[in-house]
């Protein structure tokens, strides 16, 4: 039975508010061609070795340039080669350069937010005054009321008020900030609408999250990941092979015959050193962490987006990741000799002082279904008794007529007798579906059951299913008892469930899957679940947790939307996936550069090399030209690739190697040969090198 | 043909009962009698589990002694008995070199063995050592895998145990029995003195005899490759019926083969090993393919002395072997570090020169030396790996070990350093006058003749172009250092490999991880090896046989 659920309350937006920025857009492009220049300093550049070497090469080339140009040999040749090996250098620069402008975009779009903020800082004499926003350190008190914007990341110690965070979330509903518990934590930048409260700074500047993802995006503190220390040994070990193979190549010439040219030489060797994903791994890294910002998610390390590639398990929150956030009435099951109407008449009595999501799910299902209207307690004297821990039940008294509803066995405890027989199969059942009921009772006497279900978020189900291909395990935690979680396990299609979860059980189970060698990512917001998050791999933090439980993590997401848990494993995916995509292409394309530079080399000495020259490039400068020509605008061709990031697809690890071998292996093989053979053509043209 | 065919498909079969009964020597945790006995008598304690360090120092000292004790026993051989023919001391170079040589498993001869060596050399030295270098490669390598299987332990075993179980359990019982049925194939078994017979022309020939069937079968088991004569197997009393032809070759591949069996009952999945057995049975095959049917012509040379061309290439070839037989053991005996020739390769059409250089340039992995073959290619099954991993979108992992920077960096030693080695020594070999003065040829061929020596020497390979003078000081102490260097480097790499991956977790397997027992990772591994071999030697090959070939000016 469908029931159309309320809207709930407070509704986490449900996608992420992507900001869209064209990739090439005008103002990061002309900023990034400048620094691609200023990144030819070496004094940066060494810390990308494999651009380091072309820069050096670069530098000996147009050495011995000038040398020539001042005896007069012949130079339009050298000159080209050595112009082409420098732009090498700067497209490289440029992918980089693009990566970064493109991350301090994003960045600074956040920052403009508090970039002129004035606190009112609270002195200990109890005065006010007024100091810039960067003055603040922590531990220092601040009082912000309405309409002022919270000058730095704290914790509220005093006060409640509604806070518009659009400007970090996105997402234009204000939300409820109060001192004490888990709804305590304020982000800078954000903007009191009503009331006040008084705030605890918690990060000095520069510390806070925001200060932290910047520095991340900028580069300056971007420290290289386990994974790409890894993957820029294997290409330092491609450098190094090639340049003993361009060394001894000389010696090789002049058995044969003939010296090769030092240009030449070192034209070949640029070819074949990995320039491409050289040029490329960088911009690939910043790049990732910028889809991290687009979805509105902060990373405290690089180290933490790659480790969401390698997760796999995903511990999912139930309530607000794979349900709805609250529970709702779908039905009512009247005790034997009560009908369905007086049932929903009583429930909605007792249910109108209510105020609880699930209070007033009850409420509307009643008057959806029998069109009971809501009557106004005070025109019916009505006294409300409230819900506590104690008690286990809430409802009326009414006239001298008390109505209770609570959980079945408070309700029993109550009447005083067992549940009649009917009720209490009617009770498994529903515990069994993973709903949850509430008995009500009149004067002692048991009504029936309301049934409650939890509503699962949509498209929830394929997701799993994708996750699953994917090979990651999802366990959804809840504190429901073993009955419920198993039933909407199976609804939702989650691979398992941890029941009756307390911190420790949970802490418990990040621990065991460790254990295993499995890499865990969790969401958080309580300050309970700090623990857990420091102990998860991938710890991403409510922005709306507390402050405890965002350090503990190490991501915040500003939606706190925790479903997107998932998208972060992808982003980490994506950009393993890339760059494996791209060092296969930039080693694939070898290939052919041989094909077009040997022939060509020794074309003087062995003339029948040229039957290897299968592109039938018209003349060996054109050839060795055409090859280092392409060796640099691939680089440029490719940085749309490397700032989107290869797709990832839940096809399964073997569909997606067979995929990405197919399109960069083979297709890394293929597409030198045609595009060097264009360059050749092109070149024709213009008659050079003549 | 049928030959060919015959004996690639027999290696699948004999792979698995042969692997099995490996994976029983190495993972039995009884010890026999006669092991046992060893252990006395040496003062072993063979149930210590040495870390990769201990592991290795153990390697390098047992190296270091025996190589010593080869050179005394050659340089003192005038002084010891079973000296028939009374050679003398043998010179102090080729000392070194040999002594290299034997010790790493390379068998490169800078010398003719029957006018140069005393049995007692040929026996205690050479063909003692032929079982103890095998050994110690299959020791490392079983090291490796436990490296592989261990979980977050330290240690990789016992060297010692490994290689006295290596000898006496595997090597001595296959070579007894490869030797007796080489003896009965007329192959000489003697300590007697040599032959002099006189012809039916008159004239006096003398033949030499010795102890050769028992070392052609451990040379050839254990491929070391080192002949008791200069001809090596082309020589009629080293290989002398089609029986003892097909034995010896076999032999070459058997155990190379098999240990990849052995690796994959060790890490407890079978089609691991098979991925890599596939992966080496493909690049065989190709060798095969690429090298035989030129040897079915007569070289562009012989067709312009007239000999039609639909005659074999003889030239260098037994008549007794024929092309098709002596094509397949060139493949073979490149493919693994052997290096014992049957025909002389220096005599092949260009082309068939390239799959055997080749097959030795990209490291000995396409079986290649016992043991040395399977750790080679766990090297490139990393690099395959590696970028395989990536390409899943995951941190590389193998067998459930993750593959991460010091593991990358520990293979990028293994595989670069001796490329940097072999080509450095090529290079300097084609510009001084000690090196060039050894070319037969002028020109390619002769290039051939001196990149070939360094590439095999850096494969502990040990065949040669034939026609390059070797026993000079410059090449018997370049090409020595060229050996060690290329042995014991990936030897510490594989140690440092299995030290370093057996204290990692072993990760649980699940569909997001990138799977290494299948078809695609097999075709993915021989992409890894055939890119890297050929992208480092392909200038040096084009300078070489493929110049040649083109020069000649056809295709087959």
């Amino acid at each position: 039975m469908a029931i159309e659920a309320p809207a709930p309350e407070q509704q986490t937006p449900a996608t992420p508010t992507v900001k869209a920025r064209p990739l090439f857009d005008p103002p990061i492009v002309r900023r990034a061609i400048l620094d691609s220049f200023l990144k030819l300093n070496p004094g940066t550049l060494w810390r990308n070795p494999v651009m380091f070497v072309v820069e050096i090469v670069s530098l000996m080339v147009t050495v011995r340039l000038v040398v020539d140009i001042v005896t007069s040999g012949p130079v339009a040749f050298d000159a080209s080669i050595a112009f082409w090996l420098w732009f090498t250098v700067v497209f490289a620069n440029f992918a980089e350069a693009m990566a970064e402008g493109r991350g301090k975009a994003q960045a600074e779009s956040l920052r403009k937010t508090r970039a002129d903020l004035v606190a009112r800082r609270l002195l200990p004499n109890g005065s006010e005054e007024s100091v810039p926003a960067s003055d603040l350190r922590a531990g220092d008190i601040v009082m912000v009321s309405a309409g002022e914007l919270i000058p730095g990341d704290g914790e509220i110690e005093e006060g409640i008020a509604s806070v518009d965070e659009s400007a970090i979330t996105g997402e234009s509903a204000p939300v409820i900030r109060e001192s004490g518990g888990d709804r305590s934590a304020v982000t800078a930048g954000t903007k009191v609408l009503s009331d006040w409260i008084r705030v605890r700074i918690t990060a000095d500047p520069g510390e806070s999250f925001l200060d932290r993802m910047i520095s991340l995006v900028e580069g300056a503190e971007r420290q290289k990941t386990p994974n790409e220390i890894a993957l820029m040994i294997l290409l330092v070990k491609f450098t190094i092979i090639f340049l003993i193979v361009c060394v001894v190549l000389q010696p090789m010439a002049i058995y044969s015959g003939s010296r090769v040219s030092d240009a030449v030489l070192i034209a070949l060797f640029v070819c074949l050193i990995p320039t491409t994903i050289g040029g490329l791994l960088s911009a690939i890294g910043i790049a990732g962490m910028d889809r991290l910002v687009q979805r509105n998610v902060l990373a405290m390390s690089g180290r933490a987006v790659e480790a969401a590639g390698d997760v796999s398990t995903l511990l999912l929150d139930k309530t607000g990741t794979i349900t709805l956030g609250n529970r709702h009435a779908v039905a009512f099951i009247p005790a034997s000799n009560v009908s369905e109407r007086e049932l929903a008449e009583v429930a909605q009595v007792a249910s109108l002082a209510d105020e609880t999501p699930e209070g007033r799910s009850i409420v509307v299902l009643a008057k959806e279904r029998y069109g009971i209207r809501e009557r106004e307690l005070m025109e019916m004297h009505a006294e409300f008794v409230p819900f506590t821990a104690q008690t286990r039940m809430s409802g009326v008294n009414l006239d001298g007529t008390e109505i209770r509803k609570g959980a079945v066995d408070s309700i029993a405890g109550w009447t005083g007798r067992e549940m009649p027989a009917e009720l209490t199969a009617e009770v498994e059942r529903i515990a069994k579906a993973g709903g949850t009921p509430l008995a009500v009772a009149k004067d002692r006497v048991p009504m029936g059951i309301i049934e409650l279900k939890d509503i699962i978020k949509e498209g929830l189900t394929e997701r799993f299913d994708e996750m699953r291909k994917a090979g990651i395990k999802t366990v959804m935690i809840t504190g429901d008892n073993v009955l419920t979680a198993a039933a909407i396990a199976q609804e939702s299609g989650v691979d398992d469930f941890l029941a009756e979860a307390t911190p420790e059980t949970k802490m418990e189970l990040i621990k065991k899957e460790q254990e295993g060698g499995i890499l865990v990512a969790m969401t958080g917001d309580g300050t309970n679940d700090a623990p857990a998050l420091a102990q998860a791999d991938v710890g991403v933090a409510m922005n709306t947790g507390t402050t405890a439980a965002k350090e503990a993590g190490n991501m915040v997401d500003l939606d706190s939307n925790p479903t997107k848990l998932m998208d972060i494993v992808e982003i980490g995916k994506q950009l393993l996936i890339t760059r494996g995509s791209l060092t296969t292409f930039s080693i694939a394309n070898d290939v052919a550069k041989y094909f077009a530079i040997i022939p060509a080399m020794f074309a003087g000495t062995y003339s029948v090399l040229n039957a290897l020259n299968v592109m039938h490039l018209r003349t060996p400068e054109s050839a060795i030209l055409s090859a280092v020509i392409f060796n640099a605008l691939i680089i440029v061709a490719l940085i749309p690739l490397a700032l989107r990031g290869v797709r990832f697809r839940a096809v399964g690890a073997e569909a997606l190697l067979r995929r990405n071998l197919l399109i960069y292996g083979l297709g890394g093989i293929i597409v030198p040969f045609i595009g060097i053979k264009a360059i050749d053509l092109i070149l024709a043209l213009f008659h050079f090198p003549s | 043909m049928i030959t060919i065919i015959v004996a690639s498909l027999l290696l699948i079969a004999v792979t698995p009962p042969l692997g099995a009964y490996m994976y029983r020597v190495y993972t039995s945790e009884k010890i026999g009698r006669l092991e046992g006995l060893v252990y006395k008598a040496t003062g072993i304690n063979p149930n210590t589990d040495q870390s990769w360090r201990r592991y290795a120092s153990s390697v390098l000292w047992f190296s270091v002694v025996s190589m010593l004790f080869i050179y005394l026993i050659m340089r003192t051989q005038n002084h010891l008995p079973f000296n028939p023919e009374g050679f003398g001391s043998v010179n102090p170079w080729v000392s070194i070199n040999t002594a290299a040589s034997f010790m790493t498993n390379t068998n490169w001869q800078a010398y003719g063995g029957e006018s140069t060596m005393s049995y007692l050399t040929q026996m205690l030295a050479l063909t003692f050592q032929n079982f103890l270098s095998a050994a110690v490669g299959m020791s490392v390598a079983i090291a490796l895998i436990r490296g592989f299987t261990s979980r977050e332990k330290e240690g990789l075993g016992n060297f010692w145990r490994d290689t006295v179980r290596g000898v006496i359990y595997i090597l001595f019982p296959l070579a007894i029995i490869v030797g007796i049925v080489l003896m009965s194939q007329g192959i000489t078994q003697t300590l007697g003195h040599s032959l002099v017979v006189h012809g039916i022309q008159g004239f006096k020939q003398i033949i030499a005899r010795g102890p050769v069937a028992s070392q052609i079968a451990i040379k050839q088991l254990g491929t070391n490759g080192g002949g008791f004569y200069n001809m090596n197997s082309a020589a009629p009393f080293e290989s002398s019926t089609p029986i003892s032809n097909f034995i010896e070759l076999f032999a070459i591949l058997a155990i190379p083969a098999a240990i990849t069996y052995t690796f994959g009952k060790m890490v407890g999945n079978v089609k691991q090993g098979w991925v890599l057995f596939a992966a080496m049975w493909i690049l065989m095959v190709v060798g095969v393919v690429m090298t035989t049917p030129g040897e079915l012509h007569a070289t562009p040379a012989m067709q312009a002395a007239g000999i039609s061309a639909n005659q074999p290439n003889m030239e260098g070839k037994e008549m007794r072997v024929g092309p098709y037989e002596s094509s397949l053991w060139a493949v073979w005996t490149t493919d693994a570090s052997n290096g014992s020739v049957n025909s002389m390769h220096d005599s092949y059409q260009a082309l068939g020169m390239l799959a055997p250089m080749f097959n030795i340039a990209v490291g000995e992995v396409i079986f290649g030396g016992v043991g040395s073959g399977l750790y080679g290619m766990l090297f490139f099954v990393i690099v395959a790996v590696f970028i395989g991993g990536l390409m899943v979108g995951r941190t590389p992992e193998y067998l459930g070990k993750k593959v991460k920077a010091r593991q990358v960096k520990i293979v990028v030693v293994g595989i670069v350093l001796p490329f940097l080695v072999c080509l450095g020594l090529t290079a300097v070999a084609i510009l001084i006058p000690q090196g060039l003065a050894g070319r037969e040829n002028l020109g390619p061929h002769g290039f051939s003749e001196i990149f070939y020596a360094y590439i095999s020497q850096m494969g502990n390979n040990g065949s040669a172009l034939a026609g390059l003078t070797v026993n000079t000081p410059f090449y018997t102490v370049t090409g020595a250092f060229d050996m060690l260097v290329c042995r014991f480097v990936p030897i510490l790499a594989a140690l440092a490999l299995g030290g370093s991956i057996a204290v990692e977790k072993i990760v649980p397997f699940t569909a997001g991880t990138l799977r290494t027992d299948t078809r695609l990772f097999t075709g993915l591994l021989v992409g890894v090896v055939v890119i890297i071999g050929a992208l480092t030697f392909l200038p040096g090959l084009a300078l070489g046989p493929i110049v040649e070939h083109l020069m000649h000016g056809r295709l087959f």
